[in-house]
This record gives C-alpha cells, structure tokens and sequence, in this order.
C-alpha cells in the first residue's frame, strides 16, 4: 500500500468536519479527482515535499495547501478555518478565511484553491495570517447573521477573537436589497454599520432563503449549477456589497428554473437556506439540535441507491442529508430524497 | 441546455436588436444560431457562444433603454445561458438596467476630478430644474475626460451615446432636447440610425486633450512625442491617411525580423506593461507565443476606468489604426488568429472610431484571413465594457469578454498559461501596445537608452485639477514630477497635494516634486505611478470629499467576491464618515489599519489590494487633520 492510497491515509491525520453533517469525513488527497471530487482510484501521483511551519511534509503532487495541512499537519493545522469550501464541490475561493502565507507571494494565498508546489514554504500561525482571518470572520459577523453558522465557524471566531461590535450599530433591515442598482449606493454618514437584514424568503413549501445569513460563499449557486444539479436556478446578482443570490428578476422559486433538490440547503454554511420544517421549529422554539439523532439509510424511492442520513428530533425527521463522501451522492440528493420523507411520519405514533 | 423561462415575450424590436447581434457573429465566424421560439440551441457549440452575452445585452440596452423580461428570457434562449445567470451579469454592469427607466440617462461625474470642478453644480442645477425630455439623472464614477472636466455621459436608447466635456447644465438640457427630436424624426423615417454625433465635434480638437501637439512637430524640441505623434495630425477615420503618417511600418519591420527578432527587440528594450503591473512584455508575448496548447488569444485593456486617467482615450480616438496594428504585430508575433479589444463602455467615440478602423483595416486586408497577403490570419473584435471598474482588472476582463460577471479570477493560473477561454492569452494595455510601435521604428537598444531600469522609454502623464492646462502629457522616464508640473502650465493656488496613480495611489506632497517619474522612483517615496494619473489640488480644495468620495468608489466598484474588500470598503467608508464628522481619532485610525491590512493581504485582485492605499497616504500625511485656526478643513498646509 503507497502512502499516496487515499483510502489509508498517514496515522494521526485529521479529517475534515463537514457543515450539516454529523459524521468526519476524510478528504479525498492522492489520486486524481474526477470531476466531481469522486476519487479515480489507481492514480499514483509523485510526493513533493514542501515545509509547513519550519516542518517538511510529503504529500501527493496536485494536492491543494488545504488538503496537505488536513491530511499532514497538526491538529491546529488541519483546523484551518474554511467557509466557501467543501469536501464534495470545487474550490470557489471567495471568502478568504483559509489564507496561508506562502514564501515568494507578497499577498496571501488561499489554502483551499492553491496547489502545493515541491518546495513550497508555507506558514500558517503567522500574525499576517491570524490578522486576515479574524477580520474576514469580524467583517462577515458584522454584516451578516452568523448565529446559526456551524459550531466550527462559532469557534473559530472565539478563537480569532473576532469583535464584530466595533463597526457600530447594526443598520436597520432593508427590503430594497433586491432591487439596488450596481455602482450606486445611499450616502453614509458611519452612524449604523451596513449589512444584510432583510425579511426572510418563504415562497414555497419546501425550503426558506433566510439571506440575512447569507455571506455570498457562492456554494448554492455551484451546487444548483455546474458542481452538481446543472440546474442554473440562481445566480449571484448585483454588485460589491449589494451583491446577492437571485433568480431572474427576483422571480419566486416556483416561477424559477428551481427543482428543489435542495442541494443549496445541503451546502449552505449558515443557515441562509433550510427547510421549510427546520425554520419553523426554530421560529417556534422547537429546535433542538442536542437531541438530535442521525440515522442512516438507503434512499427507498427508485434504483440508484443514495445513502441517506435521517435527522431526528424528538420522533420526528427534521432534515434529510448525505454524506459528502459517499460514492454515490457525494452529498447531493434529488428533491424525492431530501424532502420525501412525510410518508415515513405518516406510521401510527410508535 | 433545458431552460426554464418566464412567460414574458420580447418585443420585435428587441429579437430584431439581438439579431443583429447574432447576424455580425455569424458574419464573422460563420457561426449559425438558430432561431427558434421555444427551444435553445444546445451542446458544446451553442454554451461556446456565451461570449456573445454583453454584445446582446447592449444591443438591447441601446434598443430599449433596459433589459426587459421578454428581452432577457430571448437573450438566454438565443445564446442557451439560463436566465438566471443573464440576470446575475445584467445586474452586474453598471450601464445596464433591468428596471424601466426613460430612454436618455444622463450620466454625471462626481468623481475627483470632476466633482469639485463643477460635477456637482451640474447635479445640482439638473436637480433642482430637471433635466427636461424623457430623461434621468445618475451619478457617475470617472468618465475619463477629467481634463475636460465637468464631464457628462448621455446613454441614449436608438441614438449613439454621446459624451460632453466640459459640460454644463444647459449644455445637457439642449443636448437632451436635442436627443428628443432625433428620436421623434426616427419614428417617422423608419429606423435610420443616425451613425454621428454632434457631440463627437467638440473632441475635434486634439490640442485640448493633448495640448504637446499644440506645437507643430518640427519645432518641439527637447519633447520629442512617440507615442502622441500621430494625435491631431493624422485622420483618425481614413486608413489611407494612417499609412500616409507612417502607418503599418512597424508591422512590415515585424514580418521582415520575424517573431523571434520581435521579442528580442522587445526585451532588449526592457519595456514594460503601462497597465500598472510592470511585466516586461517581451516576456509576455514570448511566454504566450512558446505556449503548446493552442489557440492563443490575444487581449487589449481599453477598459481605461482608473478615476482622472484619460490617456487610453486621448490615444483610441485620435490614432485608433494605431492601436490595430499593434496589436496585429502582437497576435502575429504570439500565435493567436483572434484579438479582443476590450473598450470601456463609456467612450462612445473611441468606440465609433475604432469600429470604423476594424472595419476598415478589415476591408483593405489589414486584417482577417490573409492580413496584407503575408499568409497569417488575424482578427480583431471590439467588445464594449458596460460600467466596471473591476473589469480593469484582466481576469475580471476575461470573464466580461466570456460574458460572465466580472469577478476576478484566482491567479495562478495566469493568463498566459490559461486565459481567454481557458486558451493562453497575451492581455496587454493600450499605452503599451503603442510603445510596441515606437520599438520596432527605433530598435530595442535605442528604446532603452531613454530612462533606465524597469522603466524606459516615454510614458503618457494623465494630468488634471488645479494646473494651467490639464491634458494627457508624454515625457520621458525619469522627468521629475516637477518638470510635467511645468510643463502642464504650473499649479493654479497654492499646491496642496498631487494624488499620484489615481484612486489606487497614494498622495505625494509639496516638498516632493524632485521625485523622478519612474517606477522605482515612486517606489522610493512610497508611491507608486499607477495609471499615470496626476491630480492636483490646491489649498482651496476639499481634501475630505475626496477621501470620502474615493472611498464611496471602491465601495462602489467592488465585485463583491471576496469578504475582505466586499464587506472591507464598506466598513472604509463608514470609518472616514466618522472622522469627517470629528469621531475621536484613535479607534478610527485603529480600525482603518486593520481594515487596510486585510484588503491588501487577502482580496483576490489589484483592486482590494490597493481600495485603502490613497486613504492610508492621506492619513499617514495628515491631509485630513485639523480642522485648522482658520477654520479650513485641510488641516496641516506644507509650506
């Protein structure tokens, strides 16, 4: 077995924790991913060396930074803080949270898009870096409502010490995001600190876009298109801190293009899109997440076979997911197996 | 593709508006879309025409004044793009409109250079009378003619847009009454456009944007113009006028040295990239033009949008063949059959004359299959930029020209191993294809011995503000910033400060004017040249609107990509509001610097990176302190 065997990775490594879902997951890392992240197995790629923190790691070539400090580094390492990216999609490298210092680049580099280069040198517990990472958490705390945010990213701005007060008063909800034109805004005067608030989107009866937790990392939009549904329902819209994720002219979903997959639900970090039944037991003050209880299954509806995970609360579904890691789903499931459980609560009350 | 759209149908004259459109590709390419009322093209080849999607979108803006409905839903079925994503790059652009809007928008400057140099006043005087017709009145970041300035864009539905500068209120009300009677004489002749411009006379004049050529060319001496010395004296419409000053010479040099001698003499000349990065371009085209994978593609940066930079357009609209043949020189010389000239959207005539150039150089054999019987194909399509700073950044410009958003792309890899289309792409900017001219007249040796370093050569000097005669200036490297003071008629008032390289810059004070204008230089004194920009300002100006004004652009311009310059110029602008209004310094400072560090530390692109820079220099020189005991807001005066 060769070290670059991703099924056996080196002892002591650490996996990646995936947002939404209950189980640690391993990154796929040697071999070459096929397109969407499945792991074409056989591939023996050449070890480089590069140097993390003054200590030299081998890893396979073609590994991005983030999969060598997951899969090489040390604990605090592999917990380098990521909110665009994810297991089962491509990296999108919008939010800027992963940054690593890289020797020879005068500006940092993101960790989860950049390759590893044999002899690279990278530092990762730099002030440089410490700094860039808690101002992306402070700005986005400060603009965007973190609270339903996973409890890596409620750590992780604990640990940075993020102090999103210090921007000032949070500005009133708007209702006019939807509709602001690109290159112009309200003159400010600094009293309120801008940010997103806006009333929450219930068009239909599977799932709310809450876009008042929304940090653009632009996974919904990649899920609904090109990194699994092809979909193309939504589309980032608007420009600079107007942008926002829309469909054509604002349409409701049932007018759009969606077939609710729910795939954006599955890869949305912050509690921007969930189901319909999640927002209304969180609404009711009927959430509760430390009774929850995951079950695993097979999707029952036709032949393909997704694994399915069942969340629980209280006797009752609550949210369907997959592993991203599943050969299968790779996470991702069609509108029968995310939302089609109501048959199974329909049974007597056991 | 499967698409999904609204029920909403276009109009006639918005299918005829994308017809023409589709109809100019297919002459081009003889590509055929078919078109048909419920279903899209699909495959490979009809996604491969998603490049078309700006080119529409414009076609309709200038057809209806905004993208309706029905428009966009035709759009996407014609070009197989889910209507989404039309939406997400209609909205992205600041010239495009998805709400109805009346067909003549009136945009005015209020940007540095025209704002406090009567931007303002216009606003005002339109707002408290109107602007008459069936018109509205926007603000707008630079237009590019700050050395015009007060400067006004008419975008104007079924008539060409047209620019006025110096602009004032009245001008624009008779323009718009103008405009007005254009469109109700269209109605009645049946859809003749008219193809000039009355506005376009005011720019007959050259010696007011580049006031050098002022001077009749045999008595300049000591100022010998390169890169300026066809503007005024050659007709910027008539190829035949462009061979007889010397047109295509420089091409005929290249095929007779051959690609290989080319890029010697382009890196013996150790030019540089005008475009702010300072890539030797020798290394560039050599790069692209060794590059296996083919086709290469090449790439003009005409989206010139860097606030009181003007020197791009002086060039496109008085020598625009010079532009093509550089730029043939280039496809020639690194292997790509296909150039983009990516011309900002707000320069009406630069685009006008450089359409009539493509379509001139095209009939004569200058370009396409077989360019001037040498046996190479080249190409060259003009796509207009629809109001996006950030698509001066090129990985933005490749999304733009693909018809994406423009949103930065992540480097590396770069564009010269993948680029355009994903192809290896030679991007360079306009003031530096110029310069190719000059080094294959001259030879690279020559070109060198003037300036020194990274910098040789001569550099165009986008001077404006409070100086005697503001214009585009060209001088040599290593002319002290003193010197092009003189040269542009000395400072009116007493000076204050220059912002120097633009609203990316940073300020450079009085007591600094020795410093040589070169790229290691600037660095010396912590500045930088940037775009060529040198605004001044004097003692009577407000050196806070123009920080809070800088800061409202990058705000403004921001793709909102990435969190630390999307959320990061917002938090900017909302910190120096608090200063202006006399907030205790400290924390503010505090926060500005954190803020600074990591826009410049982890934005994606050049316009993160430097969205704090001129309001850091302002800071670190005091020009916002005070206010002073006289009561000026400028705080600290230099003597």
């Amino acid at each position: 077995m060769t070290a670059t065997d991703p099924r056996h990775p080196a002892p002591g490594s650490r996996a990646p924790v995936t947002p939404g879902s209950s189980t640690p997951r391993r990154a796929p890392l040697g071999g070459r991913q096929g397109p969407e992240g499945s792991v074409l197995l056989g591939t023996i790629s050449r070890m480089v060396t590069v140097t993390v923190d003054g200590r030299e790691v081998r890893v396979p070539e073609g590994a991005t930074i983030l999969e060598a400090l997951k899969r090489e580094g040390t604990p605090a390492q592999a917990d380098t803080p990521t909110l665009c990216w994810a297991p089962n999609m491509k990296p999108i490298n919008a939010c800027r949270v992963c940054m690593v210092e890289v020797e020879g680049s005068r500006v940092l580099v993101p960790s989860c898009a950049r390759k590893i280069e044999d002899g690279m040198e990278v530092r990762t517990d730099t002030e440089k870096v410490r700094h860039s990472r808690r101002m992306v958490l402070e700005l986005l705390a400060s603009s965007v409502d973190m609270s339903q945010a996973g409890a890596d990213v409620q750590r992780w701005m604990e640990e940075y010490g993020v102090d999103a007060a210090r921007y000032g008063e949070p500005a009133p909800p708007s209702d006019d995001r939807d509709r602001r034109h690109a290159g112009h805004h309200e003159p400010v005067d600094g009293t309120v600190a801008a940010n997103v608030a806006q009333p929450v989107k219930v068009d239909n009866d599977l799932y709310v876009r809450d876009y008042s937790r929304c940090i653009l990392c632009y996974k919904c939009v990649k899920a609904c298109g090109t990194d699994a549904q092809f979909t193309f329902a939504i589309s980032a819209a608007g420009r600079g801190f107007d942008i926002r994720i829309a469909t054509e002219f604002n349409a409701e979903l049932p007018d759009s293009a969606c077939v609710y997959c729910g795939n954006c639900i599955g890869v949305c970090p912050t509690g921007a899109l969930k189901s319909v039944r999640e927002h209304e037991l969180r609404e009711n003050g009927d959430w509760h997440p430390e009774q929850e209880s995951v079950t695993t299954t097979i999707c029952s509806f036709c032949g393909v076979g997704c694994n399915l995970e069942l969340h629980v609360q209280r006797g009752q579904i609550v949210n369907v997911t997959s592993p991203a890691d599943h050969s299968v789903t790779h996470g991702h499931l069609c509108i029968k197996g995310r939302f089609g459980f109501q048959h199974v609560q329909n049974l007597a009350d056991r | 593709m499967d698409l999904r759209l609204s029920d909403a149908v276009p109009s006639a004259a918005e299918k005829e508006a994308v017809q023409r459109v589709v109809a100019a590709h297919g002459g081009l390419t003889g590509d055929v879309i078919r078109d048909h009322d419920h279903f899209a093209d699909s495959g490979h080849a009809a996604r491969s025409r998603r490049h078309l999607l700006l080119p529409a979108l414009h076609a309709v803006m200038d057809e209806i004044g905004y993208v309706s409905p029905g428009a966009l839903n035709h759009v996407a079925r014609t070009l197989s793009v889910p209507p989404a994503d039309v939406y997400g790059v209609a909205t992205f652009y600041a010239m495009y409109a998805t709400t109805e809007q009346p067909p003549h928008v009136v945009h005015v400057c209020d940007d540095v250079a025209c704002g406090p140099f009567g931007g303002e006043k216009i606003i005002a005087e339109l707002a408290d009378a109107g602007p008459g017709g069936r018109s509205t009145v926007v603000r707008s970041p630079c237009l590019g003619l700050c050395e015009r300035a007060p400067a006004v864009l008419l975008q104007l539905a079924r008539q060409p847009d047209a620019s006025l500068a110096p602009a004032t209120a009245d001008g624009v009300r008779a323009a718009l009454v103008h405009a007005a009677d254009v469109e109700a004489g269209i109605t009645a002749r049946d859809g003749i456009r008219p193809t000039t411009s009355p506005a376009d006379a005011a720019f007959a004049d050259t010696t007011v944007s580049a006031p050098q050529t002022r001077t009749p060319r045999a008595e300049r001496d000591g100022h010998r113009l390169q890169l300026l010395t066809r503007v005024g004296v050659v007709d910027p419409e008539s190829l035949d006028d462009y061979r007889a000053h010397g047109g295509y010479t420089a091409l005929r040099r290249a095929l007779e040295l051959g690609p290989g001698r080319v890029v010697r003499e382009l890196t013996d000349s150790h030019l540089t990239g005008r475009g702010g990065a300072a890539f030797p371009t020798g290394m560039k085209w050599d790069g692209v033009a060794k590059a296996p994978e083919r086709p290469h593609y090449l790439v003009c940066n005409a989206d010139e949008s860097e606030p009181g930079t003007f020197k791009d357009r002086v060039l496109l609209e008085s020598d625009p063949f010079g532009l093509l043949e550089a730029m043939t020189i280039a496809g020639w010389v690194a292997g790509c059959e296909r150039g983009y000239l990516y011309v900002r959207g707000e320069y009406p005539l630069a685009t006008r004359r450089l359409e009539n150039a493509i379509a001139a150089a095209r009939r004569r054999g200058f370009l396409g299959p077989d360019v001037m019987g040498e046996g190479f194909a080249f190409d060259i399509e003009l796509r207009r930029g629809a109001g996006a700073y950030v698509c001066g950044e090129e990985t933005a410009l490749l999304n733009a020209i693909e018809g994406y958003r423009g949103e930065p792309r992540n480097k590396p890899p770069f564009p010269s191993v993948s680029g355009l289309f994903g192809k290896p792409t030679v991007i360079n900017n306009v003031e530096t294809l110029y310069n190719v001219l000059q080094v294959l007249a001259i030879g690279g040796p020559m070109f060198a011995e003037v300036g020194g370093g990274r910098s040789t050569g001569s550099k165009l000097f986008c001077v404006s503000g409070a100086v005697g005669t503001p214009g585009v200036y060209e001088v040599d490297f290593g002319t002290t910033l003193r010197e092009l003071l003189e040269l542009a008629g000395g400072v009116r008032g007493e000076l204050r400060t220059i912002l120097l390289g633009g609203a990316a810059g940073g300020f450079v004070m009085p007591d600094q004017l020795d410093v040589a204008l070169t790229l290691e230089g600037t660095r010396e004194i912590g500045a930088t040249l940037g775009s060529g920009v040198v605004l001044v300002f004097n003692t009577a100006a407000d050196l806070t609107r123009t920080l809070l004004r800088i800061a409202a652009f990058f705000r403004d311009e921001s793709c909102g990509q990435c969190v630390p310059c999307r959320v990061g110029t917002v938090r900017q602008e909302e910190s120096l509001a608090r200063i202006v209004r006399g907030a205790p310094r400290g924390p503010e400072l505090l926060l500005l610097d954190d803020l600074a560090r990591v826009m410049q530390d982890a934005s994606i692109c050049g316009l993160g990176q430097t969205a704090p820079a001129a309001v850091q220099s302002a800071l670190a020189l005091g020009l916002l302190d005070g206010p002073a005991p006289d009561g000026s807001r400028n705080g600290k005066v230099h003597a």
